[in-house]
């Protein structure tokens, strides 16, 4: 033990630190997309809101020093693509899914071409806390050093499972999303409720982006993004709309996401790509398991275009 | 005048509408119409579809603006730009559609509504309020559970304990006992009726059921094609006087009288099977005959699994388990077994499950017969002249108005639709015929002449099968009344013999 070898332990460690590394993009994007969607609109338009997150925070970081400033910048530039997704939906007979894919290619290309300057670069990076200070085993101690945005997900998925139930915006949230005729009725209106939850879920999704370029993988090039964003829409229908399962989703598909490279590790090369893959073959055999002909999706928010 | 500067005093108020014209484009929805509610009573607003009832209350709820009028509340002229003015002024409204959000408890539902939601909702203290607000109230409902889950007639009484809640005293009631059984509208409507009398709020009910108005009303305003027909006092005016006034100098088509004998089996369930979309049962194994000849009614609330059974003999759904014979033979809902059996289909909403809304008339008319002689030759090649000379023809039988024979059927209105589904559907030879709703939401004359059809098509030899929730229509139409609950058949009967009551008691479920 004292060369630091743990053999196999590696991969269940390795995955460990994987589902919380390579979780907190999907964790932010999911339950930002969770607020959009039960407010009854899609925005898959994410993908291109977390990457143009992640360009717009390691840019911030670079030019002001501040790691934390870059993640506003990168909710902020979120909130902004969101209103935009929200405001072409308002007109009548606009398609949200159509306008989500046209805003993923946008904010991919922008993010691209107002990103170029900032390959070369090095930004500072955010900070992370040391978990594993109690143990000898360097595999340990890289596993558990968690960035604060991790945290700051964990705890943000029970807060919005409270607040979906317990806040006045919470409800609106919910009426708007299962029935627009009876928030009308009561006098709400349905597009500003979407305008700002979309606003909100794209803060969120460009924050999840903030942590790719300033954390893990800690740069900024254009390959950062795996599709995590679309893969984080996904996983809200398999969440069922609730936070607290987005939470355990989120940490699935990081887990799932870190096997490849964890295997690696240990000298099982074979089949890499394959196992690379394994975010992938989740989310299909969790949506053919869980799909069905003869019923709809429980849980659905009624309003949303692909259950209406 | 600023709203909400002079709030009406304590009690009931009344509301009149004075000179409303409303002008939607070049269609005049609204022809100088007059509304006088008085304080503490009980009106009834009556009309025919598209006479302009849902327009004028839903100008007074401030909905819509007027092209031209007044609305004075409590006397008083006010400018009612939107809901949120009207419900200042203490008005409220049930609408015909539900406005409770189904994924919802009843409380979360009832605490939404208000104008003053909380930031944070205090859960435990607010059910403790509405527990002390239920126990004042003469119905209950169960507060903890989700709205899907209990039943319409329950649904029906949250949408107006909503409407108590908030402190309304001016509530109008879009047709709230269409989804009711005759004893829970009874039960409502008495409960909301003693209020009225002692004081505590004015009512305007939009309805087409006289029974209802002769029960409860004090006073009825009648529309005709958005003017002003007719107003006075229920106890001066007689169903039929009312009935006269509604359709004016329009001609009933006359049904024909009950004919011949039922016959063989045509129609045979054997313990049919079917799940509904959250994949629970929904109709739990239910057997039933229907004879050559005879109509045989399914009555119940909506949403006891009347619709899963008829879309599985629509081909709609898929049947879970049971055999359905057809004249003896095997039936699967496959387009060759319909038409070797000569089957024919009114689903409800026909616009959305009998039709493709932006095809032409004469192509929806044309679905069941459209690949074969004389429509095509071998098979493929379609003559589009016989759809249209055939189209012709039938929209001259059954009076369907449409501009042209190639207006997409969209545009049509909800009774000229129902028409053109008819004149698809019995336009040939009919040996069974199954009918959903056939005329909810139709004028006096649209559903005159369907009921007429209805009653030929049975008396020429057909096994008709009738699913309603009008309870009126199937006692009129059918020879055997079932009723369907949760699922199953609980109750069966010869219609000249069945009880009224005992019907509703089974509709309810007790």
């Amino acid at each position: 033990m004292a060369d630091g070898s743990i053999g196999l332990w590696t991969v269940p460690l390795a995955v460990l630190g994987g589902a919380i590394r390579v979780s907190t993009p999907f964790l932010f994007v999911s339950l930002g997309e969770c607020i959009t969607e039960r407010s009854g609109r899609i925005n898959l338009g994410l993908e291109g809101t977390l990457v143009m997150g992640a360009m717009s925070a390691y840019g911030i970081s670079y030019l002001t020093g501040s790691p934390w400033l870059g993640v506003l910048a990168a909710g902020i530039t979120g909130a902004l693509l969101g209103a935009l997704h929200a405001g072409i939906c308002s007109l009548p007979r606009v398609n949200d899914i159509a306008v989500g894919i046209a805003l993923m290619l946008f904010g991919t290309g922008l993010a691209f071409y107002l990103g170029k300057p900032l390959i070369e670069p090095t930004a500072p990076r955010l900070p992370a806390i040391d978990f594993g200070w109690w143990s000898d085993i360097p595999q340990v101690r890289a596993a558990l050093r968690v960035n604060v945005l991790f945290l700051i997900g964990v705890a943000l998925a029970p807060i919005l499972y409270w607040a979906f139930r317990t806040t006045r915006w919470g409800l609106l949230i919910r009426t708007a999303g299962e029935s627009s005729d009876a928030a009308r009725a009561m006098g709400h209106s349905v597009l500003l409720i979407r305008l700002r939850a979309t606003m909100v879920g794209g803060f969120l999704a460009g924050i999840g982006g903030s942590f790719l370029s300033l954390f893990y993988p800690g740069s900024w090039n254009e390959g950062l993004s795996s599709g995590q964003g679309i893969t984080a829409v996904a996983l809200v229908i398999f969440a069922r709309w609730d936070p607290m399962l987005c939470l355990w989703a989120s940490l699935a598909f990081g887990g799932a996401a870190a096997l490849g490279p964890a295997l690696q590790s240990v000298g099982v090369t074979s089949g890499y790509h394959l196992f690379n893959a394994a975010p992938y073959i989740l989310t299909l055999a969790i949506m053919i398991i869980t799909c069905s002909p003869k019923r709809t999706l429980t849980g659905a928010p009624a309003e949303l275009s692909i259950t209406r | 005048m600023i709203i909400g500067e002079t709030p009406p005093p304590a009690g009931a108020f009344g509301v009149d509408a004075i000179a409303m014209t409303m002008r939607f484009g070049d269609f005049l929805a609204l022809d100088n119409v007059e509304l006088k509610v008085r304080p503490g009573s009980f009106h009834a607003l009556l009309g025919e579809n598209g006479a302009g009832k849902s327009t004028l209350v839903k100008c007074i709820m401030g909905y819509y603006r007027a092209t031209e009028g007044d609305i004075l509340v409590g006397g008083r002229e006010q400018a009612i730009a939107n809901p949120k003015d009207a419900h200042a002024l203490g008005l409220g409204m049930v609408y015909q559609h539900f406005t409770l959000v189904p994924a919802m408890t009843v409380a979360e539902n009832l605490v939404l509504a208000r104008d003053d939601v909380p930031a944070v909702v205090n859960w435990p203290k607010e059910m403790k309020e509405l527990e002390a607000f239920l126990a004042r109230m003469p119905f209950k409902v169960p507060l903890g559970a989700k709205v899907s889950d209990i039943s319409a007639g329950e649904r029906q009484k949250c949408e107006i304990l909503k409407q108590l809640y908030l402190k309304r005293r001016f509530l109008i009631l879009d047709e709230p006992t269409s989804v009711l059984t005759p004893a829970e509208a009874d039960e409502v409507l008495g409960m909301l009726r003693d209020m009225v009398v002692k004081g505590e709020l004015t009512i305007l009910m939009i309805t087409h059921k006289f029974r209802e108005v002769m029960a409860f009303a004090d006073d009825v305003t009648i529309l005709r094609r958005g003017k002003l027909a007719g107003a006075g006092k229920v106890s001066e005016l007689t169903p039929d006087a009312m009935a006269r006034t509604m359709i004016g100098a329009e001609e009933l088509t006359v049904q024909p009288l009950r004919t011949g004998e039922a016959g063989q089996a045509r129609l045979e369930l054997a313990k049919v099977r079917a799940l509904d979309d959250a994949g629970a049962i929904a109709v739990h194994d239910v057997s039933l005959t229907v004879r050559a000849g005879e109509i045989v009614g399914i009555a119940g609330v909506s949403g006891n699994g009347q619709r899963q059974l008829v879309e599985v003999l629509a081909g709609q759904r898929e049947q879970e388990g049971g055999e359905i014979r057809v004249a003896g033979d095997s039936y699967h809902a496959s387009r060759e077994e319909m038409r070797r059996h000569k089957m024919s289909l009114l689903p409800e909403e026909p616009l959305k499950n009998a039709c493709v809304g932006g095809m032409s008339v004469a192509d929806n008319i044309a679905f069941r017969e459209f690949d074969r002689a004389p429509f095509a030759s071998g098979g493929w090649w379609l003559n589009r002249g016989a759809f249209r000379d055939d189209a012709k023809r039938k929209i001259r039988q059954y009076k369907i108005k449409t501009r042209t024979p190639d207006t997409p059927i969209a545009a049509l209105s909800g009774g000229n639709v129902q028409r053109a589904v008819l004149a698809r559907e019995l336009g040939g030879n009919v040996e069974v015929l199954i009918a959903a709703n056939p005329c909810f939401g139709l004028d006096f004359a649209a559903v005159a002449q369907i009921h007429a059809e209805i009653m030929a098509a049975r008396n020429r030899g057909a096994a008709v099968l009738l699913v309603s929730e009008d309870l009126d229509e199937l006692l009129e139409l059918s020879d055997r009344l079932v009723v369907m609950f949760h699922g199953e058949f609980v109750y069966e009967a010869r219609t000249s013999q069945a009880d009224l009551t005992v019907v509703g008691r089974h509709m309810a479920g007790h």
